[in-house]
């Protein structure tokens, strides 16, 4: 099913401190800045994939196992979070 | 761990039908922070073998921090959270939640979650929805929240529906369209239109985005949810129309 980054932020709030669906992204492929909350999702599964909206390119990955959540972002080149969400 | 938004237990305390496959449960939340409209909870069950199934759903009603006394509809009192689920016949989750929980059982929910797709009262521009199906959930909260407060900011609904039986909060909308100066709701029928109407069914376009939103210059807030493929026709419509694309805001779910 397909879905956007709004869905993470569940996930998300157990790793960072504030919202992080609000923090903006630059894909490492194309260069394109955006919301977490705009990346296209593919879910739900036992992780989520999260693609640029403009490339399609994997900005990140965010697997849940029964004792570790393991967050990959090697798609993004910068991640910009609000202090004051 | 600090502002750490743990998992907490539910009740659900009533629960409505607003359409034939959609359902609204009313839960009682110990300790409810309160949210924003348009933000989430997420949902998990879990199996007698350990099976966890995990959800995101939005929230239907307004937060208000005091009991309201003349709230059109459902407002939501406080520590009360309201779930609309429109169930997915092949779903994991969704006929549970929509077809077999009862008052009195408890569902484990984490949030609220969420602040993207969110209106806060102190945002004055006129607002634009545009909702597909049950993507009118968090819209509603949105509505919702503005009446509760008495806002003044000019609200614009376009609610795309198959039927007019598929439209959920119809008697509301109605009501709070007469009572909440400033709110008008549009539907799109794209199977079947009520006798009369005058436009037979058909999908959201330009003309109806065109006649029902506001005009780009007046630099509207939109607000898009629905299936992915409603979400990019209405968005790439705002956007060929004139608006700007840092003020629309899109929530999509899934498919069929």
């Amino acid at each position: 099913m397909e879905i956007d980054g709004n869905a993470l932020a569940g996930d998300l709030s157990e790793v960072f401190a504030t919202d992080a669906t609000v923090a903006v992204f630059t894909c490492a492929g194309c260069g394109h800045a955006g919301a977490v909350a705009t990346l296209r999702v593919w879910g739900p599964a036992p992780g989520a994939v999260g693609r640029c909206p403009s490339c399609t390119d994997v900005i990140l990955r965010l697997v849940r196992t029964p004792s570790r959540l393991i967050l990959t972002l090697t798609g993004a080149t910068r991640l910009e979070l609000p202090l004051d969400a | 761990m600090k502002n750490r938004i743990s998992w907490r237990v539910a009740t659900v305390s009533s629960a409505r039908w607003e359409t034939a496959s959609a359902r609204t449960l009313v839960l009682d939340v110990p300790d409810w922070p309160g949210h924003l409209p348009g933000q989430h909870i997420d949902v998990r069950l879990t199996a007698e073998d350990g099976y966890t199934a995990q959800r995101s759903y939005s929230i239907a009603s307004a937060w208000t921090p005091a009991p309201s006394a003349t709230g059109a509809g459902s407002a939501g009192a406080p520590g009360t959270v309201e779930l609309t689920i429109q169930r997915l016949d092949d779903g994991e989750v969704s006929p549970y939640l929509t077809d077999v929980v009862e008052p009195g059982d408890q569902i484990e929910l984490r949030g609220p979650v969420g602040g993207w797709f969110v209106w806060r009262e102190k945002q004055t521009a006129p607002v634009l929805l545009i909702a597909g199906g049950s993507g009118i959930v968090p819209l509603m909260a949105m509505i919702r929240a503005r009446g509760e407060a008495r806002g003044r900011q000019p609200f614009r609904l376009i609610y795309s529906v198959r039927t007019p039986e598929d439209a959920a909060y119809a008697d509301e909308l109605r009501l709070r369209v007469r009572e909440n100066p400033g709110l008008d709701v549009h539907f799109v029928y794209t199977r079947k239109a009520p006798d009369g109407w005058p436009t037979p069914p058909k999908r959201i376009d330009v003309a109806a985005i065109n006649s029902h939103g506001w005009p780009p210059d007046f630099q509207p807030d939109c607000y898009v949810c629905g299936p992915t493929s409603f979400v990019e026709t209405a968005a790439d419509i705002l956007v060929a129309l004139g608006h700007d694309p840092k003020r629309i805001r899109t929530e999509r779910f899934g498919g069929a």
